[in-house]
């Protein structure tokens, strides 16, 4: 196990370094003269010659690259060209917003998901098992931006039930100390603001989930099926155990491998979508950032996001990579 | 007197399994799905629609009538008008040849770069297919809708550079798919056989390898599809794709917003038909991987 973990953390370097190279990159390959793109035509030789010394621009490419991943090393992401502050100092917040988002629609995707899949293998062919699929294949097609709207409209506009944007009551903001904002609010005992910060998260939350709560749905209900007919769950039932006993104890715990690797899969994937919730719901993420910072031609902040979400989208799928051993320990690695 | 020759014919058309090549044989199949069928039907709904836009739609799709400005669905207007007084239904039905545009295209570049790439790295192996599949690791470890953004943020917005950006985040996964299927050809025995009788490598992709890793492509493909619709409406409703006038179906959800309220059947139909599309290639897509590989029966 611990040879097999060394080999994979020892795989990821060639991946790691070929991430950090084409975001490095992205800015040489704008089209033109970078510095006077990302200035404007307006801008002075001497403002676009000292830009294009800033970003190393007039260097060759490799040692661009060097300094690159020398600053990312000692934990230099550059600078913003908007705010001017560090990007890594600015990053934190974004970033917590974003991962608060990304668990709950995870949460909500993984529990509604795998349940609806297993009722819906138990009673294969019935009414629940057809409608559950039907949504589940709409869910797999929907555009998120669309569903965000619709909710927006729905729940907040014409009913007012929640909140239209952004994270916490503008009236009684959050103090932020960790920047998650239901950690906040819980250690500072703010039930109020705890509850508006839910009530926040909702929307963009259920939005954010539809898509990976009907692929889990999907794949949990064929992974059961199959299990359900393995010699082991008829004797189970024949032992006379209770079938909720059966199911639950017995043939997740089976099925749950390839849907593990959805929920990996999806949780990346999750990252990137958040792009587009973020926008609807005015959420202050990383997504809302990187996107921010493509209207203002902010490079070091569109790499460095990019980055970030990519490092974190890579990280999961080694941590579900591993997590297979544990839960399935017939799974031998050589 | 009986004809020998015939009297083999019948013979041979008795089992119909045993005539159909394996075309015909996942068509066969592909017509027994009700599901995907219904998909096919979506599909050859909205390529009519934008095959024929020209005489189904109303004249001037961008001209504005500001006196009829947000209109709900009437007679007059059946989808209901935008905030320049624009018909819905019509830039709806001009939208499909977008969106199809760049689905088919950015896809059917993905195959064919893809393609290259998985062939040559499958076949010829060693450093070349290490450094051809590193290359596909490293893009796939980017979440594909920040890729296609970032490269957008490069390139500068527009719809072709959001088709580039797509087309280009879709690679990976084909040349992956195609490098696996060679992989898996190239040791069968009538490349061999090929080889044996002094057939060039280049011919030997091409007449045999080529065409008998199509069928999975083509299951890939019809899936891309829906994945290249929804991400060129994802990046047209970010401000990255399509530009104004452009009737293109992100772009007139992202128009939508300010008026969620008080019209909306601005973003109601033009997410109806992103949802109807997709849906649409994606029970195709099903279909066809169920009828033509069953080894990829989920």
């Amino acid at each position: 196990m611990l040879s097999y973990t060394l080999k994979r953390i020892f795989q990821l370097i060639p991946v790691l370094l070929g991430m950090t190279f084409i975001v490095s990159m992205l800015i040489r390959a704008i089209p033109g003269n970078p510095a006077q793109v990302i200035l404007g035509q307006q801008a002075t030789a001497e403002a676009v010659q000292a830009l294009t010394e800033k970003l190393g621009l007039d260097k060759p490419w490799y040692i661009q690259y060097i300094d690159y991943l020398k600053g990312i090393l000692t934990g230099d992401l550059g600078e913003s060209f908007r705010t001017h502050a560090p990007v890594v100092e600015e990053i934190w917040p974004y970033l917590a917003a974003t991962v608060e988002l990304a668990v709950f629609a995870m949460i909500i995707a993984i529990f509604i998901g795998i349940n609806a899949g297993i009722v819906s293998a138990w009673f294969q062919n019935s009414w629940f098992d057809y409608i559950a699929m039907v949504l589940a294949l709409v869910g797999v097609s929907m555009p998120i931006f669309w569903l965000g709207l619709l909710g927006q409209w729905g729940f907040a506009l014409e009913l007012n039930w929640l909140p239209t944007t952004g994270r916490e009551s503008v009236r009684d903001p959050v103090n932020a100390i960790t920047n998650f904002y239901i950690i906040d609010t819980i250690i500072q005992g703010e039930w109020g603001q705890l509850k508006e910060v839910i009530r926040h998260l909702i929307l963009p939350g259920l939005s954010l989930a539809t898509i990976p709560m009907a692929i889990i749905a999907r794949m949990t209900r064929s992974s059961m099926l199959e299990v359900m007919r393995s010699d082991y769950i008829r004797t189970a039932k024949a032992k006379g155990q209770k079938m909720f006993f059966v199911i639950y104890k017995h043939a997740l715990k089976n099925a749950f491998i390839p849907v593990l690797t959805i929920i990996g899969l999806q949780l990346g994937l999750l990252l990137g979508g958040a792009i587009l919730t973020e926008t609807i719901f005015a959420w202050p993420g990383i997504g809302r950032y990187i996107y921010d910072a493509i209207g203002f031609r902010d490079y070091p902040v569109i790499q460095s996001g990019i980055l970030v979400v990519a490092f974190i989208f890579v990280m999961i799928n080694l941590i579900v990579d591993l997590l297979y051993s544990f839960i399935d320990p017939r799974i031998k690695y050589d | 007197m009986a004809n020998p020759a015939r009297n083999i014919d019948e013979l041979e058309t008795t089992d119909p399994k045993q005539t159909r090549g394996p075309w015909r044989e996942a068509w066969y199949e592909f017509k027994k799905n009700k599901i995907a069928v219904v998909g096919f039907c979506i599909v050859l709904f909205f390529i009519l629609l934008a095959i024929f836009a020209p005489w189904i739609a109303k004249e001037g799709i961008n001209a504005q009538e500001t006196a009829d400005r947000l209109l709900p669905p009437s007679a007059e207007y059946w989808l209901g008008t935008d905030d320049f007084g624009r018909d819905i239904l019509s830039r709806i039905i001009y939208g499909a040849r977008i969106s199809l545009w760049v689905g088919f295209s950015a896809v059917i570049g993905s195959v064919i770069v893809g393609s290259i790439l998985g062939i040559i790295a499958g076949y010829y192996g060693r450093w070349v297919d290490t450094i051809i599949s590193r290359f596909f690791d490293i893009m796939l470890a980017f979440p594909s809708i920040l890729l296609a953004i970032a490269i957008v943020a490069v390139l500068g917005p527009s719809l072709q550079n959001a088709l580039i950006a797509i087309a280009i985040i879709n690679v990976p996964n084909f040349g992956r798919l195609i490098r696996s299927k060679v992989l898996s050809i190239k040791e069968d025995e009538y490349i061999t056989a090929a080889k044996g009788i002094g057939m060039r490598d280049i011919r030997i992709l091409f007449s045999h390898i080529l065409p008998n890793s199509m069928a999975p492509v083509i299951v890939q493909g019809t899936l891309a599809i829906a994945t290249a619709i929804l991400e060129a409406a994802a990046l047209g409703f970010l401000g990255l794709g399509a530009q104004p006038p452009s009737p293109e179906w992100g772009k007139m959800l992202a128009d939508s917003k300010d008026y969620l309220q008080s019209a909306p059947w601005t973003m109601i139909f033009p997410g109806l038909a992103i949802m109807l599309t997709v849906l649409g290639f994606n029970l195709m897509g099903d279909g066809l991987r169920d009828a033509m590989d069953p080894k990829m029966k989920s």
